[in-house]
């Protein structure tokens, strides 16, 4: 096959796919948590009923807002998170499918990736400055703040990354998914350096709620507070698409979690290809063990931390990403940094 | 000229944080709250008006309804008015029954509030918690009085159903519950970090401020203030009680701040209490009637013949609700006067609003636990319905009204 019709079959494959998880993820979420706390819980399809009853909704575009940016924030949103789920997961499945190419190594860029996370923040907060609401306003002035506190750990994450890359696959580029999902950044490890990289992996823990505005870090909806904040105005299809985009962000930064930092394959850990009645079904079982991973990764860092915490208040959330969530992992940056030199001594 | 800009933040009279409408006005500076400013009387709804229409026994079921969880206080603290207006005897076994019922109404009060402030901090797991275990105290009050909510227990001179045989099992099987349950619950409210996290030094109400500003039940008490109706003007079973008195933080060995940990600490605190009171009533309970006079025209054409007037103080869950009562040799009272816990914690918002942030706003409001319904007891009915009245004027009226009344004496 062309590489373009693999590139373009993969693309496709998973924004539909994307669209169908996420809101299954959704539906899982919101279930898991209502067994938490003893309830039923909405049917697991409540995600796809409530796009479709949205999308037939009237839509009302309020009085005083600056109409092009409120229209234009959902659609930004909802296509950069799509953007972001294929920049990440593209890369990861040519490497499942053990499709190598020249042209496909340069994919997915770490630091293309930390601006697409921003992207569909930064469409929030438009279109919560443009809804021309008080609450509104307040909601956008506080995704701003935990959009800026959780950039430093981020940006240090994703450098830790590229420095061990670079010691790992000095032939690779190394801010690449491609090459983090190839050489998994526990190989070659001493002690240090696997402390470090549990450090990185334990202030994901929290990063992952903030991104996608989970309890504890929830302030920019804050229902209690300032009634939706910044979704206060939105309704009908605008909501949809910025339901369907935060649908399509969870997954997406789930994913990169997994990719960073648990992407060995069934072929890796089983040592060979899988055969099951002459018929090779390694790709299929790959897809499902990457399923499996990005289901315990959510429901830990998503549902399980939002029934078990109160919601924070904006002053504690800066303070705690900028003292707390930073300090572990610069720690974990020196401690991988340092590895290679404990390990020679 | 200053640079910062201040914008008004409305909130209310709906909002997802309310079960009531009030309406505040904030003036914010990004997240700080620089004043606030408080609206009510979007609930009048005239009750003590309609109670000079009713007969002393229609008076107690219509009282119950001023508020769906104080719904044994009012009626309580209107019983005690009249019997002390009219010099009732209650037998000794409805005054005990009549602390059951009211200390199981506080249980199940402080249970709800403890949801809803938890609510308010987005902790939604110990929402329903809370509400859950809830369901245990809701169940014997069914089994008590057949109703979970207007449990109608009450009447003049004693009570209208006893507690016995199943009934005082389920009662015993209810305090056992949450003897075993209370460390765990304990465990959650006081512990948990990001509870404390959200309400440690918030929405502080100081000592002399709870004084000064006359605070009532839990939120006084959570200042230091050790002030309780049942054992200050001890009634019903509670003087029997010698270990019986106000709960404030210091009886967990923690300096009162004032602030919403030491309400919750207080609240906590008195489920025991509470537990405890019951678990004593059950055991001490003494035989004998329930009730002074079991039939209601014969207590009417009783109190027909009463020209005086009597006040009932009894502590709701929330703090004392105080009744006043005019009889005058008529089968209606001439003047019913409600004032309710909330009244009086009201205006103790206003200190602890000051230098609080926007996200604090719901759950200092909860943190009182205020009921709106209970506490708007006045409209203008002339003009545009809504106007602000000086304390010179209010003083006035109040003189006019109650010169009528004498007049009509």
């Amino acid at each position: 096959m062309n590489e373009l019709t693999v590139f373009l079959i993969m693309v496709i494959s998973t924004l539909i796919g994307g669209i169908y998880l996420g809101l299954l993820g959704r539906g899982i979420d919101r279930k898991i948590a209502a067994k938490f706390q003893s309830r039923i819980g909405p049917p697991i399809r409540q995600g796809f009923w409530d796009l479709k009853k949205l999308m037939l909704k009237q839509t009302i575009v309020p009085e005083n807002s600056i109409t092009w940016v409120f229209k234009g924030a959902p659609l930004v949103a909802l296509v950069t998170s799509a953007m972001l789920l294929v920049y990440i997961m593209v890369p990861y499945l040519l490497y499942l499918t053990g499709y190598e190419s020249p042209m496909f190594a340069h994919m997915g860029d770490f630091i293309l990736v930390i601006y697409l996370l921003m992207i569909p923040a930064i469409a929030l907060v438009a279109g919560g400055f443009s809804a021309g609401s008080p609450l509104s306003t307040i909601g956008s002035q506080r995704e701003m703040v935990v959009l800026m506190a959780t950039e430093l750990p981020l940006a240090v994450t994703v450098i830790a990354f590229a420095v061990k890359m670079s010691v790992l696959a000095p032939s690779m580029p190394s801010f690449s998914i491609f090459t983090a999902a190839s050489n998994p950044v526990w190989n070659g490890m001493g002690p240090a350096g696997i402390l470090g990289v549990i450090l990185l992996a334990s202030a994901f823990l929290f990063i992952i709620p903030a991104e996608t505005g989970k309890i504890p870090f929830d302030q920019a909806e804050a229902e209690t507070e300032i009634a939706e904040g910044l979704l206060a105005e939105y309704s009908g299809k605008y909501l949809a698409f910025f339901q369907l985009a935060e649908a399509l962000k969870s997954l997406g930064v789930v994913a990169l979690v997994v990719v960073l930092f648990f992407p060995q394959g069934v072929s890796t850990i089983m040592g060979g290809q899988m055969i099951a009645g002459g018929i090779n079904i390694t790709v299929p079982c790959e897809i499902m063990f990457f399923l499996l991973k990005v289901s315990v990764v959510y429901s830990v860092s998503i549902s399980f931390i939002r029934v078990s915490m109160a919601r924070l208040k904006i002053s504690q959330v800066s303070k705690f990403f900028i003292y707390s969530v930073s300090a572990v992992s610069i720690t974990g940056f020196i401690l991988i940094m340092i590895d290679p030199r404990i390990m020679a001594m | 000229m200053s640079n910062k800009e201040t914008y008004k933040l409305q909130i209310g009279p709906t909002h997802p944080a309310f079960k009531e409408p009030v309406r505040f006005e904030f003036e914010v500076d990004g997240e700080h709250v620089l004043h606030a400013d408080i609206d009510m009387g979007y609930t009048h709804r005239g009750i003590e008006h309609v109670s000079k229409e009713r007969n002393f026994i229609q008076i107690i079921y219509l009282l119950e309804r001023i508020c769906g969880i104080c719904s044994t206080s009012h009626p309580m603290a209107y019983c005690l008015a009249v019997e002390n207006a009219a010099e009732i005897e209650v037998p000794a076994r409805a005054k005990y029954i009549r602390t059951i019922v009211g200390e199981l109404e506080r249980l199940h009060s402080h249970l709800l509030w403890a949801g809803v402030a938890a609510h308010e901090v987005g902790f939604d797991t110990l929402f329903y918690t809370t509400w859950d275990i809830r369901e245990k105290v809701m169940d014997c009050l069914e089994v008590i009085s057949g109703n979970r909510v207007n449990y109608a227990m009450l009447t003049i001179g004693g009570v209208r159903r006893d507690i016995i045989g199943e009934v005082a099992e389920a009662v015993n099987k209810t305090v056992e519950y949450y003897s075993d349950l209370y460390s765990q619950l304990e465990d959650i409210m006081l512990n948990d970090m990001s509870l404390r996290l959200r309400t440690e030094n918030v929405g502080i109400l100081t000592y002399d401020e709870a004084l000064k500003l006359c605070a009532v039940g839990p939120t006084a008490r959570a200042s230091g203030l050790a002030k309780d109706v049942r054992a200050d003007y001890a009634v019903n079973a509670y003087p029997d009680i010698p270990w019986l008195k106000a709960i404030t933080p210091n009886d967990v060995g923690k300096k009162p701040v004032g602030d919403i940990y030491d309400r919750i600490v207080v609240r906590v605190l008195e489920i025991k209490q509470s537990v405890d009171i019951i678990r004593f009533c059950m055991e001490n309970m003494p035989g004998g009637e329930i009730v002074a006079e079991p039939k209601a025209v014969k207590v009417i054409n009783q109190l027909k013949k009463v020209k005086a007037h009597g006040i009932g103080r009894y502590e709701g869950p929330r703090g004392e609700v105080s009744h006043y009562d005019i009889l005058d040799n008529n089968e209606c009272p001439v003047g019913v006067k409600v004032k309710a816990p909330t009244y009086s914690n009201i205006i103790s918002w206003v200190p602890m609003f000051r230098g609080a942030e926007i996200a604090d706003i719901p759950i200092i409001m909860s943190s009182i636990d205020p009921c709106i319904a209970c506490s708007d007891r006045a409209s203008f009915v002339e003009g545009e319905g809504k106007k602000t009245v000086s304390f010179g004027e209010l003083r006035k009226l109040s003189m006019e009204k109650m010169n009528k009344i004498r007049r009509g004496l």
